[in-house]
């Protein structure tokens, strides 16, 4: 179901895409999904960092997203995290942002 | 006996604005005897004969929640009309037509529909999106390109490019639309209809994204001294990355990208090195919508470089440059290696 409108059988996220002939998607079997999402969990976190909050897998169906101040909302997939992000942070996560693209080149050494 | 349908019946939209002569492509298209097997959604009556073809009427209601989430920008009854012809075809009671063409109305935004049928629980198992076909007056075409936001948008999204009432125009006029059209899209393929022989199967068939047709020296930003830029600010940017790409960084990246610049972001193409895999992986968005990524058999040429093709209104080419670079490379941790 999609969270934010509540329409039952909600569009596949194209990052979890549905593993079928042609399609490109680690969501193939059980070890490649977990793995995918710790992969994402830590990618995503990298960003997170700039603005002080965090993610975190819950149950390998979902992830909990958290703020400094311990605001914290539970988001589908990627699609979702964004929304997510800013509604807690209370402005734009920008990936176009000249700080947070010299924070990200910084890491990248 | 003909083929059983296939498990995705691809749709083709046939889009542009409006007397730029989309119903005369259809109608042409349709003498093909390769199309046979097409059906035809047409969000108006038209006047061409579709005597062995089927014909639905559209008309243009949206249902848009309040929350703006795009997988609610769901076209009702295009979506319903899709459904009921693949009832039908499910029954016995239509022919078994492998393909669905969708002809929109010249004001139409194509993101919508694109979006319905990429979105809709149903639909979203039983087709897929084939070519964007957009039709541009090689008469009015300039004009309409400054004055119509809708006109532009058409041809960002495009695959294929057909210049049409090319008999009409004067030569110099044609040339200089085709490379405006060409500054807009670089990546779509472009016919002129009135001299080029229309293959339909080479408009209908997917091919290799088109992003051969973007190699990252033809940097298309235009400059502010640019005598074809827009006076919306369209911007297209062709960029190539030597390093493998990190996948969970791309997806993080582009999911965020679109989030915060969907709007202004009308095309998004690349084939991408991702690292682990041996071969290319496919991306193809128009706005906030992506289609799932394609694995492609083997790279479209000897380049393995992953490249990637943004039409932009209004946001710098080389911020979106560095930006992608500093979330996909592949970071130094033994775990972002593995691919």
């Amino acid at each position: 179901m999609c969270a934010l409108c509540g329409v039952l059988g909600g569009v596949e996220h194209w990052t979890d895409a549905v593993a079928r002939p042609g399609v490109f998607t680690r969501n193939t079997d059980a070890v490649s999904r977990r793995r995918e999402r710790t992969k994402r969990v830590v990618a995503a976190n990298r960003v997170l960092a700039h603005y002080r909050m965090n993610l975190a897998d819950w149950q390998g169906s979902a992830f909990v997203l958290s703020s400094a101040t311990g605001k914290t909302e539970i988001v589908d997939n990627l699609a979702h995290l964004w929304i997510a992000a800013e509604r807690l942070l209370g402005r734009p996560c920008d990936p176009l942002d000249g700080d947070l693209i010299a924070l990200m080149e910084r890491e990248l050494g | 006996m003909a083929d059983p349908p296939p498990d995705f019946t691809p749709v083709i939209l046939i889009t542009g604005f409006l007397g730029s002569g989309k119903t005369t492509l259809l109608q042409r298209l349709l003498l093909d005897p390769a199309l046979s097997d097409t059906a035809v959604l047409i969000n108006e009556f038209g006047e061409i004969g579709l005597d062995h073809h089927l014909l639905e009427r559209i008309d243009e209601t949206m249902v848009m929640l309040r929350s703006g989430c795009v997988c609610c920008t769901i076209r009702g009854e295009l979506s319903a009309a899709i459904k009921d012809l693949y009832s039908r075809r499910e029954r016995g009671l239509l022919p078994p037509f492998r393909r669905l063409v969708i002809e929109s109305t010249g004001l139409a935004d194509p993101f919508p529909i694109l979006s319905t049928v990429r979105s809709d629980p149903v639909l979203r198992h039983h087709f897929c999106l084939g070519n964007v076909i957009t039709t541009v007056d090689a008469v009015n075409g300039a004009q309409q390109l400054d004055a119509q936001p809708e006109s532009v948008k058409q041809i960002a999204v495009a695959d294929r490019l057909v210049l049409t009432k090319t008999d009409l125009a004067t030569a110099d006029a044609a040339d200089r639309l085709t490379q405006r059209l060409r500054h807009i899209n670089p990546g779509a393929a472009l016919w002129r209809s009135a001299e080029d022989d229309l293959d339909a199967n080479a408009l209908l068939s997917a091919d290799g994204d088109g992003v051969e047709r973007c190699q990252p020296a033809d940097r298309r930003d235009h400059t502010p001294g640019d005598q074809h830029r827009h006076a919306d600010d369209i911007r297209t940017l062709a960029l190539s990355f030597d390093e493998p790409v990190d996948w969970t960084g791309f997806g993080i990246w582009l999911t965020m990208l679109l989030h915060r610049h969907g709007e202004a972001l009308l095309r998004v193409k690349g084939i991408l090195n991702i690292a682990g895999p041996e071969t290319p992986v496919a991306v193809h968005g128009v706005q906030h919508l992506v289609h799932p990524p394609r694995h492609l058999n083997a790279w479209p040429d000897g380049d393995r470089r992953s490249r990637l093709v943004f039409i932009a209104r209004g946001l710098d080419p080389a911020v979106i440059e560095r930006s992608f670079r500093a979330f996909s490379s592949v970071p130094y941790t033994p775990m972002a290696r593995e691919g």
